[in-house]
């Protein structure tokens, strides 16, 4: 399915990249000794339609802030990623501010990787407490101090073909995805599209791979859907209710038996399977949603499916952090909250690419609410299941590793549910038994 | 310079004696440089991990506690820890047999064949030469791929190499084999080429077969090669990482993570420096008892022959 649109496209993508990094090392000469400018380097690892959205963010400041010059540097999201901010931050020569999931916090040694945000600072861009989610605001802090300015939400999304659900009936009047309630709905709303497609599964999502998160993303949003937990709020106990675990393991394993869901995509096949019409349904993180229209695929988006009593569905937040600096510039940490207030009162920007902002008063703008199918999904952000505060969770974490690795041949019927589970309480209970390489009393 | 170097030479004779009995009798002075390297870089560092492997120390630095010998009960304790252990040994052995035996063997029919040599040695030796991200790269992306890779393409199978835990570390070995077999082979045809002709001449004239030929001299006389190759081949095969942290990440199912993975995962993703020290050495504890015992081994060996 490789046209030569989508050539010219990658290229046209590839080659922007490229001029946009000649422009930012262009740039980057003159900023020395006697510049009048101020760099503010920035580390951050938005790939594909996100980090273009980023980029063009970093422009359009740099067009309004002639005298702050941001170094953007574009790193590999993941583990590398993490591995490299707590290097950096262990030095003390770290960059000015780099992007990070909030569901990290616990683990990543705050105070000693991380540098507290200056709260007078914030409120002299003019960013308030007020201004932000409260939950989200919340999981910003530990132990009343706060380490990170959250930036937004991206929960677990459903992504659908409109042509595909067309033909095979599913969609309302109004064109959009009839809602199904419970397993058999969503069976029946599955089984239809699979019809029309000529019995190939319909549904995609990163079921297996390198690293892969998926089986954790997808059994984080539908195991929590019926009020289960992971842990005990303190994080001393192990929680998980097994007949709920294990009703929505039997799910995942059902959809891959059955047919329904392709278990031997990974997280590049399950998004290109969706973008060139081979699936019907991705189930996936909200920021597919740029590159999806790019490539005019013909699809909306809706929440995950309520399967097991309610809407809620697995989601982390983009926050921005200080990595720690021995010795930070007042002049550079004045230009780094311009820029991030630059940044979080442009939410809506940011939205394009289909994240929920953090910041309210984005979620009144006339034109976030007018940005589609962002408006489809965003209710659900009052359902969202986080990570729990412990250390080793939040994006691309040992737990969620391991998670995945534990439910992944479940999906693909190589283990059976109840193993899967007891893998995952394995991992769970090694995890908490291990002592946290960061413990509170480290804090400085 | 000329003139530093001008001002103790002719100061020299005097303090000449003791200098060279000091410092330049045992060639010291030569190997300096080297020293203060391996010294700096390798001695150093060794201890110093022994140190970290002793305490609770996390990526940072912090956390700096001596917790006596509790990381390496943890991890004596620890499944995972095992389990990669023994993939390691696994991937060891499963991985130095064909690769002696296949550089032997491409070293014998490369040897035989008298025309267009030099097109032989640089197809058996040419993979050796590329780096190990393109070799990963290579087999995970065309050869692996279960959908559209060229080995299920060719076999007309629908195997999951890399994803099956009961494949996976075969298609490792495979990719390994293919990739560095080249330097055994190597090592193997300049063996071979040693071998002084008048040899074969005379074992031809008492009427030996071909068979016998490569049983009664060429073996036996490859035989400081193989021990070589064997040394060289075992200990590369211990230190595996590369291509399997690029091809499965140690999955699937924990099947083909190596200990250096186990270390390297508790250490920079989990941020535990200090177990991920007390792994290491578990490994390199490992890895000296090999090499003793083949060295004892050899030693016994070279007796028997003299």
């Amino acid at each position: 399915m490789q046209g030569p649109p989508d050539i010219s496209r990658r290229l046209l993508l590839g080659g922007s990249l490229a001029l946009a990094g000649a422009a930012a090392t262009g740039c980057a000469i003159p900023v020395g000794l006697g510049s009048p400018q101020t760099r503010v380097k920035y580390w951050h690892f938005m790939g594909a339609s996100d980090g273009i959205i980023m980029n063009k963010m970093v422009q359009s400041f740099a067009k309004d802030n002639p005298d702050i010059f941001v170094e953007e540097n574009v790193l590999a999201w993941g583990e590398p990623y993490y591995t490299k901010i707590a290097m950096a931050g262990s030095g003390g020569r770290s960059p000015d501010l780099s992007t990070f999931h909030l569901a990290r916090l616990a683990g990543i040694g705050a105070g000693r990787i991380l540098d507290p945000i200056n709260v007078k600072l914030l409120e002299e861009v003019g960013l308030r407490a007020a201004d932000f989610s409260p939950p989200i605001w919340e999981r910003a802090h530990l132990d009343g101090v706060l380490y990170a300015i959250p930036f937004d939400a991206h929960p677990m999304v459903q992504y659908y073909n409109t042509d595909i659900c067309g033909k095979a009936g599913l969609l309302g009047s109004d064109g959009k995805l009839k809602p199904t309630t419970g397993v058999d709905e969503l069976i029946t709303q599955l089984t239809k599209a699979k019809e029309v497609m000529g019995g190939k599964p319909p549904l995609a999502f990163d079921a297996l791979g390198l690293g892969t998160v998926g089986p954790w993303r997808v059994w984080w949003s539908l195991y929590p859907q019926s009020g289960g937990t992971l842990l005990s709020d303190d994080g001393t106990k192990i929680t998980i209710d097994d007949a709920k675990a294990l009703d929505a393991l039997r799910l995942m394993r059902r959809l891959g038996q059955e047919g329904l869901c392709d278990w031997r995509t990974d997280y590049g096949a399950s998004v290109a399977n969706f973008t060139n019409g081979q699936a019907a349904f991705l189930w996936n993180g909200d920021w597919e949603t740029t590159g999806l229209k790019e490539r005019g695929t013909p699809f909306s988006m809706t929440r995950f499916p309520n399967v097991f009593g309610s809407g809620s569905a697995q989601a982390d937040c983009h926050s921005f952090v200080l990595p720690h600096q021995r010795n930070r510039d007042p002049e550079v940490e004045r230009a780094t909250y311009r820029f991030i207030a630059y940044l979080v009162k442009n939410s809506a920007d940011w939205a394009v690419a289909g994240h929920v902002p953090a910041y309210l008063p984005a979620l009144q703008e006339p034109e976030y609410l007018a940005l589609e199918p962002q408006s489809e999904y965003r209710s659900v952000i009052t359902e969202v299941a986080l990570d729990p505060q412990v250390w080793f969770a939040g994006s691309a974490s040992r737990m969620w590793i391991e998670f995945g690795e534990a439910f992944s041949p479940v999906i693909s019927g190589e283990r059976s549910p109840e193993d899967g589970l007891a893998a995952a309480k394995a991992s769970l209970t090694r995890l908490m038994s291990a002592p946290n390489p960061f413990p509170a009393e480290e804090r400085r | 310079m000329t003139t530093t170097v001008a001002a103790p030479a002719t100061a020299a004779p005097v303090a000449q004696a003791k200098v060279r009995r000091g410092w330049t009798q045992h060639g010291l002075l030569f190997v300096a440089p080297f020293l203060l390297i391996y010294v700096v870089f390798l001695v150093w560092p060794v201890l110093l991990g022994f140190r970290m492997s002793l305490s609770s120390v996390n990526i940072a630095g912090g956390n700096d506690h001596l917790v006596g010998f509790a990381n390496y009960a943890e991890a004596f304790s620890d499944p995972r820890m095992w389990r990669s252990l023994w993939n390691t040994l696994v991937f060891t052995v499963l991985s130095t047999v064909p690769l002696v035996l296949l550089g032997l063997g491409f070293a014998l029919l490369v040897h035989h064949l008298r025309f267009v040599q030099w097109l032989w040695r640089l197809s058996f030796f040419g993979p050796f030469l590329l780096p190990s991200a393109v070799v990963s790269l290579l087999w995970l992306q065309m050869i692996y791929p279960p959908d559209y890779g060229l080995l299920n393409g060719t076999l007309g199978t629908d195997v999951l190499w890399l994803g099956d835990p009961s494949t996976a570390m075969w298609s490792v070995v495979m990719t390994t084999v293919w990739w560095t077999v080249g330097f055994n082979f190597l090592l193997y045809l300049a063996a071979l080429q040693s071998i002084p002709q008048h040899l074969y001449e005379a074992a031809s004239i008492d009427g030996a077969s071909a068979w016998d030929k490569l049983r009664s001299i060429t073996i036996p006389l490859l035989g400081r090669t193989t021990a070589l190759i064997v040394v060289l081949q075992l200990l590369a095969s211990l230190k595996v990482f590369d291509q399997i942290y690029l091809m499965t990440g140690g999955g699937p199912e924990d099947s083909t993570r190596p200990i250096i993975e186990y270390a390297y995962d508790m250490g920079f993703t989990g941020y535990r420096i200090g177990y991920a020290s007390a792994v290491s050495y578990i490994l390199f504890i490992l890895i000296v008892i090999v090499s003793l015992a083949q060295l004892r081994l050899f030693r016994k060996r070279a007796e028997v022959s003299s």
